[in-house]
């Protein structure tokens, strides 16, 4: 299914900061929507700001408008005080994008855990992320670093324990 | 010492009238003069007095000295004064002190009439030149000279105001003429004609002459630009930016033109006066003039219905809709943009306007 882009990414001024504070927070709304369905549909965990400027997402060739690397920051600065987005070194180069927070995934994990009685089991990370069981499930594919996360949300809610295994980590559900 | 003689009022040989001044009122050093209000007269040899009512003439000396001797008879036996006073009731001191001191350097009087035969005193340029006495009375001469060649000079000068004086009446009475719609003129001759008045001067414009520096001026400044602005400000959709009313208004006036302080001052006035005009200062702090009645979300909406209608608009493409100055029609957008019904999009090909659509 290829990405639909919103009526915003076809509208000029969406690429120019806008100085009124009102429409400004609209706009950064509309992008922060944007950028993270953009990296759901792709399934992009992270992104390179570099990289990010020539990507589709903040570069319409079509109607030749592209965001600047100032407006990109702010987009960036607005979606980490939302939560979704942490940056990887201090030089703001590099960040972990959070299209799903981690205590979402962890609700979804959860959920499929209860649906199919698996409370008790003890899993691998590599079985939930990678294993033929959660084909097809939302969280199949997920980055370590960012399962991890959701399972210690997880953790914190009482609902599973992260244990250490031989050969890496695991996990036990309640 | 009495400096007043009566006179029949008729000019001697040689003497000609300067310049005459009615309204105005005699006084024996600071007493009111047995005299009422009447008309002096400045010429080239004395200073006439003239009382309108009963014809009555009276020959005034200024000067401080004592008159002489032979001096004929006057209103007053002795008076306690050494000077007198003129007091104008009708304004015309400027003109008349000027004439006065201007008469006084050339000393008209003093020149002898060809036909007048006098014992008294060394006839100018009839005795041949002898020694040193000789040598002083050609310096005497030629300074004489020089002073005359001034006075003609600025004669001129004098003539030329009074033209001036005249036109400005012609004007102003052929303007009020259009205005009641007497004459035989059509739309547009009448409008050519305003533009040529407008340009060529406005009658009587203050200066600080005649009313002071300071906030009287700018307060009299203040009503006649609101009178002189109405006009333009209506053709040009309610508002000007500061630099055109200096433009226009300095061009109108061609004389004693207004400095920049002065035009800001006298327009900050417009409030207190309650004339219809406002100064006004944007954001980015271009000044204006505007007429009060001009509606700010009038203006507003109707940029809004352009720029929606043209899909997006540049400052420049919506001035050239609007005939207005390319920077007038940026502080609308920008304004329409502050209110949140527009959005702007700025890329290398310059600052467009949108609809708002956030």
């Amino acid at each position: 299914m290829s990405f639909e882009w919103p009526w915003q990414y076809s509208f000029p001024p969406f690429f120019t900061l806008q100085p009124n504070v009102d429409t400004r927070q609209k706009q950064l709304a509309a992008w922060c929507s944007l950028a993270l369905s953009y990296c759901r549909h792709h399934r992009l965990y992270t992104l390179d700001v570099m990289e990010a400027q020539e990507s589709p997402v903040f570069n319409n060739k079509k109607i030749e408008r592209k965001l600047s690397m100032e407006a990109i920051q702010v987009v960036f600065e607005e979606l980490r005080k939302k939560g979704n987005l942490e940056w990887l070194d201090k030089n703001k180069s590099r960040c972990l994008v959070m299209w799903r927070r981690p205590e979402e995934w962890g609700k979804l994990i959860y959920q499929w855990v209860s649906k199919n009685g698996m409370n008790n089991s003890v899993f691998t990370l590599y079985e939930l992320s990678n294993g033929d069981d959660t084909q097809g499930e939302d969280f199949h594919g997920l980055e370590e670093w960012m399962l991890l996360r959701s399972l210690q949300a997880l953790q914190t809610d009482g609902k599973a324990e992260i244990i250490s295994m031989d050969d890496g980590k695991g996990v036990k559900f309640f | 010492m009495d400096r007043f003689s009566w006179s029949n009022g008729l000019l001697e040989i040689n003497e000609t009238l300067v310049i005459q001044q009615r309204g105005v009122r005699l006084y024996d050093g600071d007493d009111k003069a047995k005299m009422d209000v009447g008309a002096v007269l400045l010429s080239t040899h004395r200073l006439i007095w003239r009382d309108v009512k009963n014809q009555v003439y009276a020959k005034i000396v200024i000067h401080l000295h004592p008159a002489a001797a032979n001096k004929e008879p006057g209103p007053y036996q002795n008076s306690k004064y050494s000077y007198i006073k003129l007091s104008f009731k009708e304004h015309g001191q400027i003109e008349f002190y000027r004439r006065l001191t201007e008469e006084m350097t050339r000393r008209r009087w003093e020149e002898k009439p060809v036909s007048q035969t006098s014992p008294v005193g060394p006839q100018a340029g009839r005795t041949r030149a002898v020694g040193i006495v000789g040598i002083e009375r050609k310096i005497e001469e030629r300074r004489k000279e020089t002073d005359k060649n001034i006075s003609e000079a600025f004669e001129d000068l004098s003539k030329l105001m009074e033209k001036a004086k005249e036109m400005v009446e012609v004007s102003r009475s052929i303007a009020n003429k259009i205005k009641d719609k007497q004459g035989d003129i059509s739309e547009d001759e009448t409008i050519r004609f305003k533009s040529y008045l407008l340009s060529m001067g406005i009658a009587n414009p203050v200066t600080r002459e005649t009313h002071g520096s300071g906030t009287h001026y700018h307060l009299q400044l203040a009503k006649q630009l609101g009178d002189m602005l109405q006009a333009p400000l209506e053709e040009r959709g309610g508002m000007m930016s500061l630099t055109e009313v200096y433009c226009l208004v300095n061009r109108a006036r061609g004389m004693e033109l207004l400095s920049p302080e002065d035009l800001v001052n006298a327009c900050k006035m417009f409030e207190s006066l309650k004339l219809p005009l406002r100064l006004r200062v944007f954001d980015s702090g271009v000044m204006v003039v505007q007429l009060q009645s001009h509606s700010e979300e009038e203006m507003i909406a109707s940029a809004l219905d352009s720029v929606t209608d043209k899909g997006s608009l540049t400052a420049e493409e919506f001035a050239k809709l609007l005939g207005l100055s390319v920077l007038l029609s940026k502080e609308r957008l920008l304004l329409a943009e502050k209110m949140g019904h527009l959005c702007r999009d700025d890329s290398v090909e310059g600052l467009r306007f949108y609809p708002n659509l956030f």
